[in-house]
C-alpha cells in the first residue's frame, strides 16, 4: 500500500495543474505529527533581566496544527500534534523511539545539533523538520539526508546582515566573539558575510570577562572597545552573556549588530506586512505572548508538511520529502513572497528581518545583490557551496 | 492623437454619455490614511479626499450607486456614505476586521468577509441587522456574488480555499481547493466561471460554477521579473467577455488575458504594489490602485496602454466608479 501511494504521490507532484481539481471524493486522513524538544540549560549568563519563553517553538507549532485543520476540515484531513518535551537528551530521544514504535513518521525537532542527528539515525524512516539547529554543518557538508530545515542557519542570518551593511557602506568591523562554540560558530558565519560581501573585520577581541556588565558596562566597554577605526561593532553572544550591555558603550560612537543590536532573525514581533500581522494575532490569541523566531520556524514546519498532504492526499514520510525538495512546493510565511525549500541541503529560503527590539528596520536579501535563479540564494550556503545533493539522494 | 486630445476626447465622450456636465467620478479607499479619494475622471486628478474610518479597504456601491460602502476594517465596521452629500449616513454592524465585501443583486444582503474571525457576516443593509455568520477557513478574504444571486463565495487565504454559500439558506455547502493564498474572485456576467487568483501560489484559477471544480489555471511570466515577485491579487473581467486583467501585486504589472483563450496577451506596468481595480461607466478606462506607490495608473482598455497616473493617498487600495 506504501508503495502505491508513494507512486501516486509522485505522479501528482510531476503534474503541474491543480491535479485536485479533477480528485477523487476526498478520502479520510489522519495526520500524526511529533513534535519533539529539548533545550538544554544555557548556564547563567549576565543580561538576564528578561527571560525567554520555555515553550518557544511549541506554541508555533500548536496554531499551525490550527491553521492546518482548518483546510482539513473541509477535506476530511485530520491533525494532531503528539509533544514531547523533554529536560534531558536521553529523555527525548527515549520518547521519540516510542512515538516511533507508535507509527509517526512526522516530526519536528527543537533541539541541539548532537540530539538532532541522533534522532534522524534512530529514525531512518521519519521525516523531521528542524526548528532548532542553526548549524550551518547540517546545511553545508554533513546534511541529513531525511531532515528539512524551516529554522534560518547561521550564515543566513549573518549574510543578511552583512548585505545590510554592505548597503550602508559600513565595511570597518570591530568583531567581538564570546566563548561558547555557538559564539564562535556565528563569528565563522559572520566572517564568511564579511568575506562575501566585501567587509574588512579590522580588529576582533575574544570576550572573556566573567563579571556581571549590568553593574560595569560603562566603565569598562569603552576601553574594552578602543580599536583604530571602524564603521559598526558586531557581536557574537548568542546566550546573551555580555552583548545586551555594548550597544552605547563603545569608544567610537557606533552602532552595534549580530546577536544583539541591530539582529538577523527568522521572525519577530515587528513583522507585520504581506498579512503577517493576522499570524501575530491569532499566535497572541493562542500563546499570550509575541511569537519569536522558534515559534516561526515550527509553525512553518507544520505548515509545510500540511501543504505537501493536501497535495499529495497521502502522509507519506518519503513522498512528502521529495515533494518538498523538488521545488514544485510553494508555501506561504507571510513573507512576501512564496518559500520553498532548497533541493541540495533542504534548507527553507526565505527573506531574513532586520530588527532592533522595537522596530523593523530592513528585510533582507537586499535589492541589488542578484542571483542567477532566486535572489533568496543569496543567503546561506548557496548549491556551489555546499556539498549536500539532497534531492538527488533518497534516505 | 496627443494625449491632451485624446483625454479631450475621451471626456467629451463622458458628458455625453452621461448627458449632463456630471463627470464620471473614482473612489480609492487610502488604507493608512484612513480616508477615501475622489478623483473627477474628467480632469483626471484627485479632487476632493473624504474621513473614514479606520484602515479603509474594500469599497463597493449599490446598485442604483446612490450608496458607497466602505470595509473600515480597524474600527471594526461597514461605512455607509450618501453619495450624494458624501456624508456616513450609518454604520453597519459588520463583524470584527471586515476586509471584503459583495453585495447581493437583490441590493440588500451584504456578505463580508471577517479576517480574524474566519468568519462571513451576512448582513441586511436596510433593517442593519446580521442575517447570518458563517464559518470559512482562516483569514477569509475575497467575497463575490453571483449577478444571478445564487452563490456567495469567499477566499480564505490561510486554508487555501473557495467556500461555496448558498445564498437561498445562507448555508456552507462546498468548497474548492485553490492555490496558496487566494486573494479575490470575480463571477463573469452569465455566472457561469469564477475567477479566482492565488497571491503566494502565482496562478489565477478559473472555476466552472456549476461543478465548482478548476477549469483552467493561469500563471504569468514577466521578462526582467523574479516569479517570486508576480502575486496575482485584483481580478476585473471586461463585460464583453473579452478581457480580463489581473493585478500582479509587487510585480508592479497588471497582466491582459483573453477571456476566452485564456491567453495572456500582454503585461502592463502600472504603479507599485498594485492592488484592485475599477472601470469607468463605459469600460473605455481601467483604474489600478497601486499601494507603495500611493497612485492611481489609467488604463486605456481600447489600446491597452497606460496613460497617466493620478496621486491620491498613502496606500490605496480599493477603487469603484459612479456615472
Amino acid at each position: 500500500m506504501r508503495h502505491v501511494l508513494r507512486r501516486a504521490g509522485f505522479l501528482v507532484a510531476l503534474s503541474c495543474c491543480a491535479p485536485w481539481a479533477i480528485a477523487a471524493p476526498a478520502e479520510e486522513l489522519s495526520i500524526r505529527i511529533g513534535y519533539l524538544g529539548y533545550r538544554p540549560d544555557i548556564g547563567p549568563v549576565l543580561s538576564n533581566v528578561i527571560p525567554e519563553p520555555d515553550d518557544a517553538g511549541l506554541r508555533g507549532a500548536e496554531l499551525a496544527i490550527a491553521d492546518s485543520n482548518s483546510t482539513g476540515r473541509f477535506l476530511k484531513h485530520s491533525y494532531a500534534l503528539e509533544s514531547v518535551t523533554s529536560e534531558t537528551a536521553e529523555d527525548l530521544l527515549e520518547q521519540a523511539a516510542k512515538q516511533y514504535a507508535d507509527g509517526l513518521r512526522l516530526f519536528v525537532v527543537n533541539a541541539p545539533t548532537a540530539t538532532l542527528r541522533q534522532l534522524s539515525d534512530t529514525m531512518p524512516e521519519a521525516l523531521l523538520i528542524n526548528a532548532g539547529s542553526a548549524d550551518d554543518r547540517l546545511r553545508s557538508q554533513n546534511c541529513l539526508a531525511n531532515v528539512l530545515h524551516t529554522l534560518p542557519s547561521r550564515s543566513m542570518l549573518a549574510d543578511a546582515l552583512g548585505q545590510f551593511l554592505a548597503a550602508r557602506r559600513w565595511n570597518r568591523w570591530l568583531l567581538i566573539v564570546g566563548t561558547t562554540a555557538d559564539d564562535q560558530a556565528y563569528a565563522d558565519a559572520l566572517r564568511r558575510a564579511a568575506k562575501r560581501f566585501g567587509h574588512q573585520i579590522v580588529a576582533e577581541k575574544p570576550w572573556s570577562f566573567d563579571n556581571d556588565q549590568r553593574r560595569s558596562a560603562q566603565a569598562e566597554m569603552p576601553l574594552f572597545t578602543q580599536a583604530t577605526e571602524y564603521d559598526v561593532v558586531l557581536v557574537a553572544d548568542e546566550r546573551g552573556d555580555f552583548g545586551e550591555y555594548v550597544p552605547y558603550q563603545t569608544w567610537l560612537p557606533r552602532p552595534v549588530a549580530g546577536t544583539q543590536g541591530l539582529t538577523a532573525t527568522g521572525w519577530h514581533k515587528t513583522v507585520e506586512t504581506y498579512g503577517a500581522a493576522q499570524l501575530q494575532k491569532r499566535f497572541e490569541a493562542h500563546a499570550n505572548r509575541w511569537m519569536n523566531d522558534r515559534d516561526f520556524a515550527a509553525w512553518m514546519a507544520v505548515r509545510s508538511l500540511a501543504a505537501a498532504v493536501t497535495r499529495l492526499r497521502s502522509t507519506d514520510a518519503g513522498a512528502i520529502r521529495q515533494l518538498s525538495l523538488s521545488g514544485e512546493l510553494p508555501l506561504d510565511g507571510f513573507k512576501g513572497r512564496k518559500l520553498s525549500y532548497r533541493s541540495w541541503n533542504g534548507q527553507l529560503r526565505q527573506p531574513i528581518p532586520l530588527v532592533h527590539p522595537r522596530a523593523l528596520v530592513s528585510n533582507s536579501p537586499q535589492e541589488g545583490f542578484l542571483h542567477p535563479t532566486s535572489e533568496l540564494d543569496t543567503l546561506g550556503f548557496d548549491a556551489p557551496e555546499s556539498t549536500c545533493r539532497l534531492s538527488e539522494v533518497r534516505p | 492623437m496627443p494625449r491632451t486630445a485624446l483625454a479631450t476626447a475621451i471626456a467629451l465622450a463622458f458628458s455625453l454619455a452621461a448627458g449632463s456636465a456630471a463627470a464620471a467620478t473614482a473612489y480609492v479607499s487610502n488604507e493608512k490614511d484612513d480616508s477615501i479619494s475622489v478623483i473627477d475622471l474628467d480632469k483626471m486628478e484627485t479632487v476632493e479626499t473624504l474621513q473614514v474610518g479606520m484602515r479603509p479597504r474594500g469599497l463597493t456601491l449599490s446598485h442604483d450607486n446612490k450608496l458607497l460602502y466602505i470595509c473600515a476594517s480597524d474600527s471594526d465596521t461597514v461605512q455607509v456614505m450618501d453619495l450624494a452629500t458624501r456624508q456616513i449616513i450609518k454604520q453597519l454592524p459588520s463583524g470584527a476586521d471586515p476586509e471584503q465585501f459583495a453585495l447581493h443583486p437583490n441590493n440588500k444582503w451584504l456578505y463580508i468577509s471577517n479576517e480574524d474571525d474566519a468568519l462571513v457576516t451576512v448582513v441586511d443593509v436596510d433593517k442593519e441587522e446580521v442575517l447570518a455568520q458563517i464559518d470559512v477557513g482562516v483569514e477569509p478574504e475575497g467575497m463575490a456574488v453571483s449577478p444571478d444571486g445564487k452563490w456567495a463565495v469567499n477566499t480564505s487565504e490561510t486554508t487555501n480555499m473557495l467556500h461555496w454559500i448558498d445564498t437561498s439558506t445562507n448555508e456552507l455547502v462546498d468548497n474548492t481547493l485553490v492555490d496558496q493564498r487566494p486573494r479575490h474572485v470575480e463571477f463573469t456576467k452569465d455566472s457561469k466561471l469564477l475567477w479566482a487568483s492565488a497571491e503566494i501560489g502565482g496562478t489565477v484559477s478559473v472555476v466552472d460554477v456549476d461543478k465548482r471544480e478548476i477549469l483552467k489555471t493561469l500563471t504569468f511570466k514577466i521578462k526582467g521579473v523574479h516569479p517570486d515577485k508576480v502575486q496575482p491579487v485584483g481580478i476585473k473581467l471586461s463585460s464583453d467577455g473579452k478581457y480580463a486583467f489581473v493585478a500582479l501585486g509587487p510585480a508592479n504589472h497588471i497582466a491582459v488575458i483573453d477571456a476566452k483563450t485564456y491567453e495572456v496577451l500582454d503585461y502592463l506596468l502600472v504603479g507599485r504594489r498594485v492592488w484592485h481595480m475599477a472601470f469607468n461607466p463605459d469600460e473605455s478606462l481601467l483604474l489600478t490602485t497601486n499601494g507603495v506607490s500611493g497612485d492611481v495608473s489609467v488604463i486605456d482598455v481600447a489600446k491597452l496602454k497606460v496613460t497617466k497616473s493620478i496621486k491620491v493617498g498613502r496606500y490605496p487600495w480599493g477603487v469603484v466608479v459612479t456615472p
